[in-house]
């Protein structure tokens, strides 16, 4: 019967709750001010293009993570299946961060460059007439949708304010980079959005070069997934944790 | 406490409280329940001494035996390696012609690439390398870029049209859409490919100036240019007249990844040696 004390005086009950959640929070909050320590510090990490960035929207919208992990987990078999465990800078600039916890498909956080754009599309459109065994539901639509140009700039204002650094020349430019990216050379100048994008996948993705749909903002986020570090460069001692 | 009650049925202290006559029963924790409770924070106590815990401000605690997942991890694959590395080490050192004579290091390979095709290249290839269309069946005999078992290593590890440094490029002019020919000679041309490549027509000429560069005189194909043979009936693209003018048109071509730097070397000898094992290997 000690917690009567509680249960009859307000005062106390208040500050026993206070001091609860106090713990609890501090539990939640202090990493967060030492992150800095955690994220590993490797090159070749950068923001996404508007492009790879509409396409990860409609990765969250369509709820691909209810299927696919973005987590390749420090295991043997993990790392003989997938390649490279994945660093929590990979995901740095991810908001919210596409984890997951439920493989009913493959993990996805190194898919990049390990297909062909038409394998994507052709998988996409009727992931059945190239995997006979696949469960994976069909997105023909994404092809026949053309993308919003219009919100882009939108979407990485916001996530400025929450701390990825877009610089106001790429938002400024972000309804060409959509074009120079879906489009190459006809959208724009190439080298330059190369230079705010580096290692960023040009073409068009789906195979129709004269519009850009939301099926080729979805292959582009597929194909960066897991590309930007290189790991032949990273002293492997330093990412221990 | 002055005002303890206990319940006449079942002898159980009460809390003195009473709504509408029904009284609250302050039944115990079962005692088995409490001290594996107590059992649980003293095991978290200890864990905090034993692992890496709490984050302070500039760091973390480590724990009495510096404990890492990824620095276990990278311990557990230097083990597999080296266990491993009696074979491994020859895989390294032989080139794939070498490794099928030895029928132990071919038994390996053959074990190794089925697990690494099926992983890898059947999303593409089928199961089996039974081909899909816009992806070429890797069980038989008729190659794009060769079926030695070196053009087959060279297809895997640099890809093709994979955008690698060393990879293996060719690209179809757009007849149509450049105008290069005329649509009559596109339909002539069309006819005597689908007509088996035989009669002397226009279609012959079309063929001899524009097309024998990649596919050869005889239109079987040359595989140094990954031009098809196009005189066997199997199609990348379809079968019929449709299929070719569409090809003449506006040709696709078929990207594959470079596996290079995603699969080691000893996995890609492997799998190159499974696949020329499938049936068509030359
Ligand atoms: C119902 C669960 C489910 C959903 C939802 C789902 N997938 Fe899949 N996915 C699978 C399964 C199962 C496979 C493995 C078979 C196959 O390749 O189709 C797979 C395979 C894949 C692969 C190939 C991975 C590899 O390494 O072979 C990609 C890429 C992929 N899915 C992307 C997506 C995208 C993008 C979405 C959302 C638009 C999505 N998936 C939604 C179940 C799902
Ligand atoms: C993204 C789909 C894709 C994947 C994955 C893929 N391939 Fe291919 N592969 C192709 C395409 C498309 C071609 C035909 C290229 C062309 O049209 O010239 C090809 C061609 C080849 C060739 C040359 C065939 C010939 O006739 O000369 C070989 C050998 C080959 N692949 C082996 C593999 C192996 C082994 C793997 C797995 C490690 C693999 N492929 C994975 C798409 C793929
Ligand atoms: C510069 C080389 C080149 C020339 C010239 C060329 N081709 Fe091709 N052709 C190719 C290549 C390479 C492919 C295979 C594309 C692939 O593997 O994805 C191909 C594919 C084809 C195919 C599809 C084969 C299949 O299996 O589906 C047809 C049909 C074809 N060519 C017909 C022609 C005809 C007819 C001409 C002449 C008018 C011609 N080509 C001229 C390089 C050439």
């Amino acid at each position: 019967m000690k917690h009567e004390i509680f249960e009859k005086n307000v005062i106390l009950l208040a500050i026993g709750i206070l001091l609860t959640i106090s713990i609890g929070g501090l539990v939640q909050i202090v990493p967060l001010y030492t992150m800095e320590q955690t994220i590993e510090k490797v090159d070749g990490i950068r923001p996404y293009s508007p492009l790879e960035l509409a396409g990860r929207n409609i990765y969250i919208r369509e709820g691909c993570y209810n299927c696919h992990s973005q987590m390749v987990r420090p295991f043997r078999d993990e790392a003989e299946r997938y390649g490279h465990y994945s660093l929590a800078a990979e995901s740095m600039y991810d908001h919210p961060f596409q984890w997951g916890s439920k493989r009913t498909g493959p993990d996805l956080a190194r898919v990049g460059g390990k297909y062909s754009n038409d394998w994507h599309v052709a998988h996409l459109i009727d992931p059945r007439s190239v995997v006979p065994e696949s469960i994976m539901p069909p997105y023909a639509f994404l092809a026949k949708r053309e993308l919003s140009f219009d919100d882009a700039a939108d979407h990485m204002k916001t996530l400025r304010i929450v701390g990825v650094p877009y610089s106001d020349e790429q938002i400024a430019t972000a309804k060409e980079d959509l074009r120079i990216q879906g489009m190459g050379e006809a959208g724009g100048d190439v080298e330059a959005f190369l230079a705010r994008y580096p290692k960023a996948k040009i073409g068009s993705f789906d195979g129709d070069a004269k519009k850009t749909t939301e099926m080729d903002a979805l292959v582009a986020y597929l194909q960066m997934l897991g590309t930007l570090v290189d790991f032949t460069n990273v002293d492997p001692e330093t990412l221990y944790r | 406490m002055a005002n303890v009650e206990k319940d006449a049925l079942t002898g159980t202290e009460t809390t003195g409280h009473s709504w509408d006559g029904i009284q609250e029963l302050n039944t115990p924790l079962p005692k088995w329940w409490l001290y594996t409770f107590y059992a649980c924070i003293i095991w978290a106590v200890g864990y905090w001494v034993v692992y890496p815990a709490w984050p302070s401000l500039s760091d973390y605690t480590k724990g009495v035996i510096g404990y890492s997942s990824r620095a276990e991890h990278a311990k557990e694959m230097e083990a597999v390696k080296a266990s491993r590395s009696e074979w491994l080490g020859k895989f390294e050192e032989a080139n794939v012609s070498d490794i099928v004579k030895d029928s132990q290091l071919l038994n390996y390979a053959m074990a190794g690439g089925r697990a690494l095709f099926n992983e890898n290249c059947a999303p593409c290839h089928g199961a089996g390398g039974q081909g899909a269309p816009g992806f070429p069946v890797l069980a038989d005999d008729d190659w794009l870029w060769g079926g030695t078992l070196e053009s087959i290593e060279q297809s895997v590890r640099f890809g093709i049209r994979s955008g690698h440094e060393e990879e293996r490029v060719n690209e179809m002019p757009k007849y149509g859409v450049d105008g290069l020919i005329t649509k009559e000679e596109m339909a002539a041309v069309a006819d005597y490919v689908i007509g088996g490549l035989q009669g002397d027509g226009a279609g012959k000429t079309v063929f001899a100036e524009q097309c024998a560069a990649c596919h050869g005189e005889d239109g079987h194909g040359l595989p140094e240019m990954g031009g098809p043979n196009l005189s066997d009936g199997i199609w990348l693209f379809g079968a019929g007249k449709d299929a070719v003018l569409a090809q003449l048109n506006s040709p696709k071509h078929g990207v594959m990844p470079a596996w290079q730097g995603r699969l080691d070397d000893v996995s890609i000898k492997q799998v190159s040696i499974y696949v020329h094992s499938l049936g068509g290997g030359q």
